[in-house]
């Protein structure tokens, strides 16, 4: 049997993994999408562990909703991403300093 | 009354607008008398308001005139507390103002900003009075800011000559350190009294008394204290106080009415005003009276020696007027809160009337203001003469005049004080008697005794100027004369300021000089007996001897054997070399390089400059950390993450 | 609970805005090409509507329905009515600005009006997925609005900027309420209320609250948490931005409302000193880098950043006046924002933005009304006594002296004083400073009329606050 620790261990290094993701990745925007999907899913993990140990639904029926608004942020992440291609022809991440200070 | 009381603030106000607005139209003569009249129903009704309430029994009126804002939260009203104190400030304001406009017609004549001018005068006058009859906080402040406005426009009123637009940028940025405390001390006392008006606010100060603040954790200041610092701080600056002082000489850049009116007689007495006004206050702080005690005496001595060494004949009355506010200060620290306003009363006459007589001195010698190139003027300008030497007599105190009743009282009451610094003090304002009479007489020698070192065709010019010059200058002579002969009993130990003033039965400075008052003509023949009266008379003989006996020689000597000291009075003790270099300066260096230096080389004090640099420092370097890459930005976000998480949950808040 | 017993009355604005704002989505493409004015007039008529809904529902007491999950109190109902005003004067001042530049489409005011339902669910939330649903539906429409000018690679920029740092946020915050949920066993916001005030403190539960908070501020834009703040506002075009910065800030009021007062208020002691550095933070960058700015529209983001500083105070403060005195700045700052980047659309024509400090250079002489509407904002964002942000200031300045913070209020009357002079210098450009282009300005009267409204608005509530004070101190049952 797999300890409520565990899970969170888990989900705790999946945030970290998309967190990290987000920060150290420098080339391509489409792995940024790809890592905020992942921190969603880490904590889709918590939600779902604390909700298997504590016996209490309210957090499976939480996490349909994340996956629901994560489908949504997908779309709308790649619309922006289709539109960014299309003005400035790269998806490079160090490209995009058009605005600073 | 109510009426009587509108009419005193309004007159001035209509007169202003009428002389502002509609200046072109009406022309010079119709803003003068415009102005002249406001001013002279201001005065008729004050002084009906003085009699009715110092004669006629009437007792304080407390009233709202006007409410403006009303809400949970706050009550903003304009109303007037009118009582004994108040009938004073309002009379003295009104006459020594009725008299500048009076002046100014004489010295303003050629001036194209005529109109403007006595536009500008008469909002002051207004300003002043709201400033003196307000019942609450926020209507101080208001007439506060009102006159340090009309100051600053009136010191750059010769908004072409470039040193007046720095005299009132420096006055404009002093201030506003002083105003900083100031605002601070109002809103402390708002927070926990709840309340702006005088009366509430003072009921509420026993419960105030025992609250301490935790200002930074660990140090705890009583609550009375800080607030009583903080106003003061206010005061310091508006009265010119060291280090606030700096304003003050440079303001001279204005026409010589202003610096009688505004510099002199009227708006820096407006931190003495307030202290007096909030004795209750200030009374249960014995830190603060210290406080003000040590700054007054340290601006009457040091401030007093620089008037020394000055050649510009403003410039050394604008020292003594600081110097008579360390006066008035140092009485204020010893809880003799009616020597202080007794003080300042002689001194907006005699000090007004100086400034005056300068002014017709410099209208004869066409503008010229350096007393090197004066000399000798006393058979030429006998009225101008007459009235600056009754008001040098009564500024240094010679026995009979006003100055002689106030100042004597000042000093005898920092000297019956127990309070920490009142020896020091003592001296300090012993010696400054001294310096005082030396300064005052050697101006005087040098201005109107000696031989003439004007060019000829100067000399061949200098005339007694006319009679709207000469007319207020004798009119104010007779009050320098012999107000504090009429006064000194009834003001000082009489009930005269019993519903304005209170005094703790600790602070017994004044207790102690009332067992010893012996009536002001007993006053008058004891004062020959006293060592004040001596330093005084000294002053003038040291004077005597060094430009009269000996112009030639013991000067120069004295320059030599005293090069050093001489030369740190001239630099005015570095304060404005030390403002300019080392904080305005060593924030220069800070961010050269980033920051473009020469911009700020143009702009000076170190407030605009010290600040402005920093802060632009800042700016720049802050901004770099918007680098615009995406992932530099997460970072930052991950790192302030990181260090909440690390600072709350592992060390815990 | 069955359907019969379901009571829809409370959600009644949510539930007509969310038909609205389909009907407008479905009705939009078959409208003639003439532009969307069917959808204006449509979507202004809906906030109309909302508005004398909430009004004619509105009352003192606490409603809550949904099984708890919905909660209607007088902060709800305050803020919804600031929100439907902000965004219908957003749309009204909009068109021109939209139209000259070939994007006044439908979609601009259906994404607007879903933004408002994200808000609106946002206010009214008691419950931690309600919250997060809200939080999601503005922040996808705000994601969607800032790349709206699809052919500007500055907007795309700002929004892909937008959407990567609000979904690092959004996951932050979601982490933290999956914490939340593990340790009180609970989504409802009172009753996890309940079970922290009973329980004991605990490392996770610490953790939450640092993951919350972060989370939350964010939406507001409070450093160092607001690096996404200025590209995007900046990239965004104008229109988009004036929506942007005006109403989603009081939804973002609300969330932090929500989550650590009626959630985590046992807390409290956890959560204020965190607030306390953000909250100096922000008043310190914000002011003081505005200063480096030689942009209009990035000074006033950079203000923004130092306004939300200040709000923030009130709400650290931990009591109802400081609460009240949040959102009664968060009004303030809302009217003085659109004022503000409205001047940025009024001095705009079509093929031109205004966008730089040098635009703003002798604006008396091109129009005296509007330099004045311009002194208005710019004191009352100062604060200087008297006009709207003043008492704003004054209230929350005033609120944190109460619960004794006195040297944080010293700390925040430097920054404004700081701030004060690039509101001045950009004052000082408007009247004394020679115009580079002297050309008569274009504006139309919408843009007109709601710079007049807001300017008036300064002035109005800066010599009448009363009626405004009342009504925010009312929101929290003073």
């Amino acid at each position: 049997m797999i300890s409520l620790s565990e899970f969170l261990i888990f989900g705790g290094l999946l945030f970290s993994i998309s967190v990290a993701g987000i920060f150290l990745n420098r080339k391509n925007v489409l792995v940024l999408l790809m890592a905020i999907e992942l921190m969603l899913l880490a904590v889709n993990v918590n939600f779902v562990a604390f909700s298997h140990f504590s016996g209490d639904i309210d957090g499976q029926a939480f996490v349909f909703f994340v996956l629901t608004v994560a489908a949504a942020e997908a779309a709308i992440g790649l619309a922006i991403l289709v539109t960014l291609f299309r003005n400035r022809r790269t998806i490079n991440v160090e490209d995009l300093t058009e605005m600073k200070g | 009354m109510e009426k009587v009381y509108l009419a005193v603030v309004l007159a001035p106000l209509i007169a202003s607008i009428i002389a502002g607005l509609f200046g072109r139209q009406i022309g010079r003569s119709g803003a003068h008398w415009v102005t002249i009249i406001g001013v002279a129903i201001a005065l008729a009704a004050s002084l009906y308001a003085f009699y009715m309430h110092v004669f006629g029994g009437l007792s304080t009126f407390d009233g709202t005139v006007y409410t403006w804002i009303a809400s949970d939260l706050f009550e903003f009203n304009i109303g007037f507390l009118v009582d004994n104190l108040t009938v004073m400030m309002m009379v003295v304001v009104t006459a020594v103002s009725l008299m500048v406009h009076i002046y100014t017609i004489g010295y303003m004549h050629d001036d194209p900003g005529y109109q403007r001018f006595f536009s500008y005068i008469s909002l002051f006058t207004f300003s002043m009075l709201m400033l003196v009859m307000s019942n609450n906080l926020l209507q101080l402040f208001f007439g506060w800011e009102a006159v340090g406005l009309v100051s600053y426009l009136l010191i750059g009123f010769w908004y072409k000559r470039e040193s007046a637009i720095f005299a009132n940028l420096k006055a404009f940025l002093v201030n506003r350190v002083g105003d900083f405390g100031f605002l601070l001390g109002i809103a402390a006392i708002l927070a926990y009294t709840d309340s702006l008006h005088y009366a509430t606010v003072f009921e509420r100060l026993p419960e105030l008394a025992d609250i301490t603040v935790e200002y930074w954790p660990g140090v705890e200041w009583s609550l009375i204290s800080v607030i009583a610092i903080l106003l003061f701080i206010g005061a310091m600056g508006k009265s010119a106080q060291v280090p606030l002082h700096v304003w003050l000489p440079d303001s001279m850049e204005g026409p010589t009415p202003i610096s009688a009116l505004i510099h002199a007689a009227t708006m820096v007495t407006a931190g003495i005003f307030m202290v007096a006004r909030f004795s209750p206050l200030f009374e249960l702080s014995d830190a603060a009276l210290s406080f003000i005690l040590v700054i007054g005496a340290v601006t009457a001595i040091f401030m007093g020696l620089l008037g020394i060494v000055q050649h510009d004949i403003k410039r050394v009355i604008a020292y003594s007027t600081l110097s008579q506010l360390g006066f008035m200060t140092a009485a204020l620290g010893v809880s003799a809160y009616s020597p202080a306003l007794f003080h300042l009363m002689t001194h907006a006459f005699f000090k007004a009337l100086l400034f005056l007589a300068a002014g017709s001195v410099i209208i004869a010698l066409h503008h010229e203001q350096d007393m090197r190139k004066m000399g000798g003027l006393a058979k030429k300008l006998p009225i101008t003469f007459a009235t600056f030497f009754i008001g040098a007599l009564a500024l240094i105190g010679f026995p009979g005049t006003s100055g002689f009743y106030s100042k004597e009282s000042v000093i005898y009451a920092v000297a019956a004080s127990e309070l920490p610094g009142a020896e020091f003090a003592y001296w300090a304002l012993f010696i400054g008697v001294f310096v005082t009479a030396f300064y005052t007489f050697r101006m005087l020698f040098l201005v109107f005794f000696g031989e003439s070192r004007m060019d000829a065709h100067t000399a061949s010019h200098a005339k007694e100027s006319p009679k709207v010059v000469t007319v207020p200058l004798v009119l104010l002579a007779v009050p320098s004369l012999i107000i504090g002969f009429l006064v000194v009993e009834p003001m000082l130990f009489g009930a005269y300021f019993d519903d304005s003033i209170r005094v703790l039965a600790t602070h017994g400075a004044m207790a102690t000089l009332e067992d010893q008052f012996k009536g002001a003509w007993g006053m008058f023949l004891y004062g020959w007996t006293t060592p004040v009266v001596w330093m005084a008379l000294a002053g003038v003989a040291g004077a005597a001897i060094m430009y009269l006996g000996m112009p030639n020689v013991l000067p120069p000597l004295f320059a030599r054997v005293f090069a050093w000291p001489k030369r740190i009075l001239e630099e005015g003790y570095g304060f404005d070399s030390f403002n300019n270099t080392v904080i305005a300066g060593g924030s220069r260096l800070l961010g050269r390089g980033l920051w473009q230096g020469a911009d700020l080389r143009a702009i000076d004090g170190w407030l605009v400059n010290g600040t402005a640099a920093f802060v632009g420092y800042m700016a720049r370097t802050w901004r770099l950390i918007q680098t615009g890459y995406l992932y530099h930005y997460a970072f930052v976000m991950i790192l302030g993450l990181i260090g909440l998480m690390t600072w709350i949950v592992f060390i815990g808040a | 609970m069955t359907l019969a017993s379901l009571n829809l009355q409370p959600v009644l604005p949510e539930i007509v805005l969310a038909a609205m704002a389909c009907l407008i989505l479905l009705v939009d493409p078959f409208l003639p090409k003439r532009g969307p004015t069917v959808s204006f007039v449509l979507s202004i008529l809906t906030l109309i509507a909302l508005f004398v809904i909430t009004l004619v529902q509105m009352d003192d007491s606490v409603r809550m329905s949904f099984g708890d999950m919905v909660v209607n109190d007088p902060m709800a109902d305050l803020m919804k009515l600031v929100v439907y005003v902000l965004v219908a004067a957003v749309f009204v001042i909009s068109r021109t600005y939209l139209r000259q530049r070939g994007i006044d489409k439908g979609e601009y005011y259906m994404l607007g009006l879903f933004g408002v339902l994200g808000m609106m669910i946002t206010i009214s939330s008691n419950h931690l997925l309600l919250l997060y649903l809200g939080l999601e539906l503005m922040s996808l429409a705000l994601y969607a609005m800032t790349a709206f000018k699809r052919d500007d690679g500055r907007a795309s920029e700002a929004a892909m900027k937008y959407f990567v740092l609000g979904a690092l946020a959004s996951g932050i915050l979601l982490y933290g309420m999956s914490l939340l949920y593990g340790v009180t066993g609970n989504l409802m916001l009172t009753a996890i209320a309940e079970t922290v005030a009973a329980g004991e403190d605990s490392m996770a539960l610490k953790a939450a609250v640092v993951l919350i908070v972060v989370g939350a501020v964010f939406k507001m834009g409070i450093a160092p948490f607001h690096m996404w703040l200025p590209d995007v506002y900046e990239g965004a075009p104008t229109a988009v931005t004036l929506y942007l910065a005006a109403a989603p800030k009081v939804a973002a009021l609300a969330l932090v409302m929500r989550l650590l007062v009626d959630g985590m208020g046992p807390l409290f002691y956890d959560w204020q000193p965190m607030l306390i550095v953000v909250a100096m933070l922000s008043m310190a960058i914000g002011n003081v880098v505005a200063i480096a700015q030689t942009s209009f529209k990035r000074m006033l983001t950079y203000s923004t950043i130092g306004h939300v500083g200040f709000i923030l105070l009130g709400v650290l403060a931990g009591t109802n006046e400081g609460y009240a005195a949040a959102l009664f700045y968060t009004i303030a700052y809302a009217v003085m924002t659109i004022g503000g980047f409205g001047i940025i659309l009024l001095l705009a024509r079509q093929g031109f933005e205004a966008e730089s400090m040098d635009d703003l250079k002798g604006l008396n002489d091109r129009s005296p009304v509007m330099a004045f509407v311009f002194l208005l904002l710019m004191f009352s964002m100062a604060g200087i006594p008297f006009t709207f942000g003043f008492w704003a200031k004054l209230a929350v300045l005033q609120s944190i002296v109460g619960v004794g913070l006195w040297w944080l209020a010293t700390f925040a009357v430097v920054t404004a004083v700081i701030g004060a002079f690039y509101y001045l210098r950009a004052v000082k450009m408007v009247y004394f400073d020679k115009p580079e282009d002297t050309s008569p300005i274009q504006a139309d009267v919408n843009v007109r009329g709601v710079l007049i409204l807001s300017g008036a608005s300064m002035l109005i509530f800066g010599l009448y606050p009363t009626g405004l004070t009342a009504l925010t101190a009312g929101a929290f049952g003073l």
